[in-house]
């Protein structure tokens, strides 16, 4: 290496140590926050490595049976929104991909366009009406907002990458389309569904606006049960941190395993809905 | 070709054309449970905002008709305007700060350096974590006596602060955490950008002895326009609509300070009840950012122009 590159490099590593320090400093923070006691997170100058580690604000959070509920809830909602905008997303997918019906992705557009609060103001009225309201299943249909129009938007771009050959020897064979869609589409477009899913997922279970509208005391989602905690018990940061934490948590590790398929998702220019 | 003894008794359509196969199959039935959702929860919605916008509707009182008065009564709502420009500012920073800050991250994510893949994973952890969460912890770092960010400031002899607690500095203060959350998206656009440059026109400059300010200025930027402004158009779309940072942290507070046309259109709707003039907001609202995906479409068309022509 001449001395130019080692300046260079050492230049390249610097960047790389800056642009990357405030994602890893602001999560550090907060793990220092969860684990200290009211003591050391009411000190000034600010306590970074505490003596003594609190895990009682993690026990404490965990052990609340409120929490478990609301985990619960998280699941029901994130899951079945998920799992019904596959259902119909990937079809669809397939279908517009396969009809290059490329005015539909308008839809998509609007939908992605549109404020999350738009949709709320008649769903609740919807609800109220149907008397749904204190269930999950408003929570669940106003979700599909945001994971339907994800898993078409990705899968109309991956459907339109797999080549059709296949499909068209299949076809001539005899193979009805359901049957080409089922046994020679779908195992190739795996990895498609595998982004579809995984954006669908975090979307949903980061999603505030709907839950803060639609859910009562039983039916809050983790995001809305811990902004009521902000309002609560604003004085005791530990706990909070914690539980702050433990609601983000899974996404976090998804992000960091499955970086490779969200990266793709998200330049395929799906982001987020509502 | 056994196209005359197959039957599909699921597929109502006739296009089956037995000699040759001249048209492709028809594939809407793999579309219309898709479609039924999308009409129910999002077009639905839509022709039912219109049709509220248009009615005196508050929870417990007679529904009227009221033509547009909902809308005049906007033009005249100065809470309502004053979003607008709370809005506009904020939304203006959030796209400028990111893609700049987005473009440098993604000119350095572009080399090669052991443990890429890694920190480009942990690089975009602030735009995946739970919004709530986020906003949570950065409340506790903005506390003018508690939090760590007067501290660090305070370390380089920087007086102490009051973000968000303060009008003048909220909605700057608002912009941190926004810009902190969504770099990543612009880094990954113009990241994507780059990967599809071709490599020779970096090789003639090296020849030519370019600097790397000049590489960056005359063969990478133009190349990358493209990304940047899809970028730029996406962060416009979302940061418009920021509802979950500012909601939680401030509430559109200190007073009305950090209150955006969101905050706003969410106090009418669900703390008021006023859903009919909340619905009146929600049209608006849609309008001014079709509006201004629309003038940045035009500014790209200009530039576009201007290219050429200075080209030529």
């Amino acid at each position: 290496m001449t001395s130019r590159q080692i300046v260079g490099r050492i230049g390249l590593w610097l960047s790389v140590f800056v642009i990357v320090s405030p994602a890893i400093l602001f999560f550090l923070w907060m793990i220092s926050l969860s684990l200290k006691f009211e003591v050391d997170n009411a000190a000034y100058p600010p306590v970074f490595f505490p003596d003594r580690i609190a895990w009682k604000n993690y026990a404490d959070v965990l052990a609340s049976n409120r929490f478990l509920t609301y985990f619960t809830n998280s699941l029901i909602v994130t899951g079945s929104a998920t799992a019904l905008a596959l259902l119909v997303g990937v079809p669809a997918g397939y279908g517009i991909a396969r009809m290059a019906a490329h005015k539909s992705a308008i839809v998509i557009l609007i939908a992605r366009i549109t404020p999350g609060l738009s949709y709320l103001i008649p769903l609740f009225l919807l609800f109220q009406w149907l008397g749904l309201l204190g269930t999950l299943v408003p929570q669940i249909i106003i979700h599909l907002v945001v994971t339907v129009p994800i898993v078409i938007w990705i899968m109309i771009g991956y459907f339109e990458t797999t080549p059709m050959e296949l499909e068209e020897a299949a076809l001539i064979d005899g193979a009805g389309r359901w049957q080409v869609f089922r046994h020679v589409a779908l195992p190739i477009a795996k990895p498609g569904i595998a982004v579809a899913f995984i954006l669908a997922v975090i979307f949903s279970w980061n999603n505030f606006v709907f839950g803060i509208v639609l859910a009562g005391r039983e039916t809050r989602t983790l995001p809305v049960a811990v902004y009521n905690m902000i309002s609560f018990d604003q004085l005791s940061w530990g706990p909070l941190a914690a539980a702050a934490l433990i609601v983000t948590f899974p996404v976090l590790l998804l992000t960091v395993l499955a970086q490779r398929q969200i990266v793709a998702g998200l330049t395929a220019g799906a982001v987020k809905g509502g | 070709m056994s196209a005359l003894t197959q039957s599909t008794p699921a597929a109502a359509s006739t296009e089956a054309a037995p000699e040759k196969e001249l048209r492709p199959p028809s594939y809407w039935p793999f579309v219309v449970p898709a479609l039924v959702v999308v009409l129910a929860i999002i077009i639905f919605p839509w022709v039912f905002t219109i049709w509220m916008s248009l009615n005196e509707w508050k929870i417990g009182s007679p529904t009227t008709f009221v033509g547009f008065s909902n809308y005049l009564r906007l033009t005249s709502d100065p809470r309502f305007l004053e979003a607008v420009g709370h809005t506009l500012v904020y939304t203006v920073l959030s796209v400028v700060l990111p893609l700049i800050l987005g473009t440098l991250s993604a000119v350095v994510f572009h080399q090669n350096f052991a443990g890429r893949g890694f920190l480009r994973g942990v690089f975009i952890m602030p735009m995946m974590a739970t919004p709530v969460a986020i906003a949570l912890v950065w409340t506790m770092m903005f506390h003018p006596q508690l939090g760590v960010l007067n501290y660090l400031l305070s370390l380089v002899g920087i007086p102490a602060q009051l973000w968000v607690f303060h009008p003048t500095t909220v909605i700057p203060s608002l912009v941190l955490v926004e810009t902190w959350q969504w770099t990543p998206l612009v880094m990954l656009i113009v990241l994507g950008g780059l990967a599809a440059i071709p490599t020779e026109p970096y090789e003639s400059a090296q020849i030519d002895g370019a600097s790397f300010w000049q590489v960056f200025r005359f063969i990478t930027l133009p190349l990358i326009m493209p990304f940047l402004f899809i970028a730029g158009m996406i962060r416009m779309i979302d940061a418009v609509k920021s509802f979950d940072i500012i909601f939680a942290i401030t509430q559109g507070g200190p007073g009305s300070a950090s209150e955006t046309i969101n905050i706003y259109l969410y106090s009418v709707a669900f703390t008021y009840y006023d859903l009919g003039y909340g619905s009146a907001i929600a049209v608006v609202f849609f309008l001014l950012i079709v509006l201004l995906a629309a003038v940045m479409l035009h500014t790209r068309q200009r530039m576009l122009w201007t290219e050429i022509a200075s080209g030529a």
